[in-house]
């Protein structure tokens, strides 16, 4: 096999416990229930696009629906404003549990966390499975709902009460929404399985030499997601099963008194705010765990391909642990509307703002390690460098949306929405885009195609700012949110151009996928073989083969001698130190 | 089955960096299991409490005897679950299968006895009328929160009982290690914690006055 670098210098240290072995032998073993966390990060990974697919073409038939809201369309006919409601909850239930938090955790973190640290596999490979099998359940469960009388949900992916609490609140309410909520409560145990594996082998299974301050950022990453998964799911559950509770014992957790089509239901006594706090303690961290992956893979992609170290490491592990720290603390200022005290709206307030620090050191700690790099353009750095772009253009509004005085106004328009698709969706699928590029030589042998790559990151950065930008605008002239008939509003007259933009915008980023798609499985068959380490990168992923053997290193344990990104360093060989090569000098 | 299957020989010393717990992995995954579920039971605390707190007429029908009498009965058999597991895991430590059997089949009747106690008190407040979503004295949530904490700390003993039971034949025979008798205690040591908040929480602050 062809090593074009690192392979001849890279040091092993072969023992006698451990020794080569075959893998699993036989299909079912292999690529269905198999506990080869590789194959494992694929099947997460293949969950993740067929749900960003469901997930956008969801988008599409809202986005057709709101500027052509009597147009019938084949298959799915003529949309009601409360089928556009349930594919707004579906849209936005699928993209976030089983694209954004699938994909980067489940798909890169499996495949990847083990390698990096040089384990054969990760600490409990049947949990691993399980955890897998568990999402998928999840993930059938949370499709069911299409198909059953009254359709899917219409409560939103925040499954706000008294209208997800209450049966017979809408079409969507009824068995729809019971599957939605099981498909959620199933989503978070196969999360909280995942959360305990993840952490376990970071922590026990590295390889030595690999210290904690040796650890790639994207280990760093998935780690800490993990821990914040941890923390925050039990949460969701809780409340998940408290509203179960309400919809079919007959408890009131989240449901005052109140009236449904002219009758007085027989609940009482509870609180829709209590649901607002357990959901947006879990939420909130949420939103970390779909972006911190990939803050953590766009620091490896900018290190990697600038050729220069990663500026300020140590600050980089910090400002993630600050951000994880700080999100457990700011739920409140999803609720600002709630009529809470203006004290803790202050105090939210506040530390809503604080997250902007460790987000600034992470975003200048990117731009110098990008100053004066010797910058390698290719379709992994592209999206990196997109990932920085939309994360700063993304998270300013942060600070705008932090304060009740701003909040208030924008809360329920366009504004939120703009906001939180460049920050939270956007910008955390450039990270999988930017793995997906970097990693796929080392996944499945071979080269994705370059200009197809270039092609598909323009368009869809252009397409993505032309989707997502205007609604800022439409937000600040005052267009709400989840309307599903402009036409029907006199004062959005005026703005239906700039919806019909983004309509069209959409039309053009949605088709720049499937070139991504076609890229992705034409090189799965067709691209040429990739080299061990194509990219001349330094962590121990690109010193084993490509696709790694079933144990990741052939019976071997790598040796670690260096930190994970010692590019351009003074005196070395190469303009790269891998981290199995033997230790640089002092200085490092 | 997977676990032999793959390199894990690595742990050996010398392959593997330390970990920052000396403790094994089955341990830690134990720890961060517990971790989580604390979460989970603070939620549902924290709803109660939320709850409690924004009802006017919340009942408090708790009367000295029989209820509190029979939860402090309950707590010391719980309590003392604890102490007998904690033996158990002494004994299995000290290599002393006989004894660690016989302790950790103690503690799984005292977890049996704690969860007949509790099965009587819900069908004596059932008797009186308390419902999931009604109750004769005030807050329908009464009900609600009652049935819903202490169900999910009875899953978690019943739970516990099966699995110490299980634990405990594997170690008869061979299969699990006096390792796993110590991690199944830390999760039994939990179940107790958790009931130490229930008590005051759920009984304590609605003794009838």
């Amino acid at each position: 096999m062809d090593r074009r670098a690192g392979g001849g210098e890279t040091i092993m240290a072969t023992s006698e416990v451990v020794h080569a072995h075959a893998g699993p032998q036989g299909f079912i073993r292999k690529y269905i229930f198999s506990l080869d966390h590789k194959v494992i990060g694929i099947q997460y990974f293949f969950l993740a696009l067929t749900a960003v697919w469901v997930g956008m073409f969801l988008s599409l038939l809202m986005r057709i629906h709101l500027i052509w809201p009597q147009v019938n369309l084949p298959i799915v006919g003529h949309i009601q404003p409360e089928t556009y409601l349930s594919l707004l909850t579906m849209h936005g239930t699928i993209m976030v549990f089983f694209v954004l938090t699938t994909a980067p955790q489940g798909g890169f973190g499996n495949y990847f966390l083990p390698i990096q640290i040089g384990a054969p596999d990760m600490a409990f490979p049947v949990l691993n499975m399980l955890s897998f099998w568990t999402t998928f359940v999840a993930f059938v469960v949370m499709l069911a709902a299409f198909f059953v009388t009254g359709g899917a949900p219409l409560h939103g992916w925040t499954g706000y009460p008294p209208l997800s609490a209450v049966q017979s609140t809408g079409p969507g309410e009824g068995l729809g929404a019971d599957l939605w909520i099981t498909s959620i409560a199933i989503f978070c145990a196969a999360s909280l399985m995942g959360a305990l594996n993840f952490i376990t082998t970071t922590l026990d299974l590295r390889a030595k030499g690999m210290t904690l301050m040796r650890m790639p950022l994207t280990v760093w990453s998935w780690f800490i997601t993990a821990i914040l998964g941890l923390l925050a799911f039990g949460v969701l559950l809780s409340a998940g099963i408290l509203l179960l509770m309400d919809r079919n014992l007959g408890t009131s957790f989240f449901v005052p008194v109140i009236v449904v089509n002219g009758q007085l239901m027989g609940h009482k006594g509870g609180s829709p705010l209590l649901w607002q706090h357990l959901f947006w303690f879990f939420g909130h961290p949420e939103v970390y765990i779909a972006i911190l992956p990939g803050m953590g893979v766009t620091s490896q992609i900018l290190s990697t391909f600038a050729r220069k170290p990663i500026f300020g490491y140590r600050a980089m592990v910090y400002a993630m642990l600050g951000i994880g720290f700080l999100g457990f603390m700011v739920w409140g200022h999803h609720m600002f509307m709630s009529g809470m005290s203006p004290y803790s709206a202050f105090a939210f307030s506040l530390l809503t703002m604080a997250i902007g620090v460790p987000s600034a050191i992470k975003t200048f700690n990117w731009l110098g390690t990008l100053y004066k790099g010797r910058i390698r353009f290719y379709t992994p750095m592209l999206f990196a460098v997109g990932f920085v772009s939309l994360f700063v253009s993304g998270g300013l509004s942060g600070p705008f949306l932090a304060q009740p005085t701003l909040d208030i106004p924008l809360h329920d328009t366009y504004f939120v929405v703009g906001h939180f698709h460049l920050i939270m969706g956007v910008a955390a699928i450039f990270g999988i885009f930017a793995a997906t590029y970097y990693w796929f030589p080392k996944m499945f042998g071979r080269m994705m195609n370059e200009g197809l790559g270039k092609a598909h990151f323009w368009l869809t950065f252009i397409g993505t700012y032309a989707i997502f930008m205007p609604m800022h605008y439409l937000g600040m002239a005052g267009h709400p949110r989840r309307y599903s008939q402009l036409t029907e509003v006199a004062y959005l007259h005026n703005l239906i151009p700039l919806q019909t933009f983004m309509t069209y915008a959409a039309f053009i980023t949605i088709g720049a996928q499937f070139i991504f798609v076609i890229n992705l499985f034409w090189s799965m068959l067709k691209g040429p073989k990739a080299a061990d380490n194509p990219w001349d990168a330094t962590t121990v992923e690109w010193t084993t083969a490509t696709p790694p053997p079933h144990d990741n290193f052939g019976g071997q344990t790598p040796v670690i001698h260096n930190g994970p990104y010692e590019y351009g360093v003074p005196g070395a060989a190469r303009d790269f130190v891998m981290q199995t090569d033997p230790a640089v000098g002092a200085a490092h | 089955m997977s676990e032999a299957n793959l390199p894990l020989g690595a742990h050996a010393p010398g392959i593997l960096e330390a970990s920052p717990f000396a403790i094994p992995s089955k341990k830690l995954v134990m720890w961060l299991f517990i971790i989580s579920d604390a979460v989970t039971f603070a939620a549902i605390l924290f709803a109660y409490g939320y709850i409690k707190n924004a009802s006017p007429n919340w009942p408090e029908p708790f009367k000295f005897s029989p209820s509190i009498l029979n939860v402090m009965l309950m707590t010391f058999i719980l309590v003392s679950s604890s102490l007998t597991m904690l033996i158990a895991t002494r004994a299995a430590k000290a290599a002393d299968k006989a004894g660690a059997l016989r302790w950790t089949f103690i503690t799984v009747a005292g977890g049996i006895l704690f969860a007949l106690l509790h099965i009587r008190e819900w069908f004596a407040l059932i008797g009186e009328g308390v419902r999931l979503f009604q109750n004769p004295w005030g807050s329908p949530l009464f009900g609600a929160t009652f049935f819903a904490i202490t169900g999910l700390h009875l899953t978690h003993v019943i739970g516990g009982v099966i699995a110490l039971t299980v634990v405990a034949f594997g170690y008869k025979r061979g299969r699990y290690k006096a390792d796993d008798i110590e991690i199944w205690s830390l999760y039994w040591h939990f179940v107790d914690l958790v009931w130490m908040f229930v008590v005051p929480m759920v009984y304590l602050l609605n003794v009838a006055r």
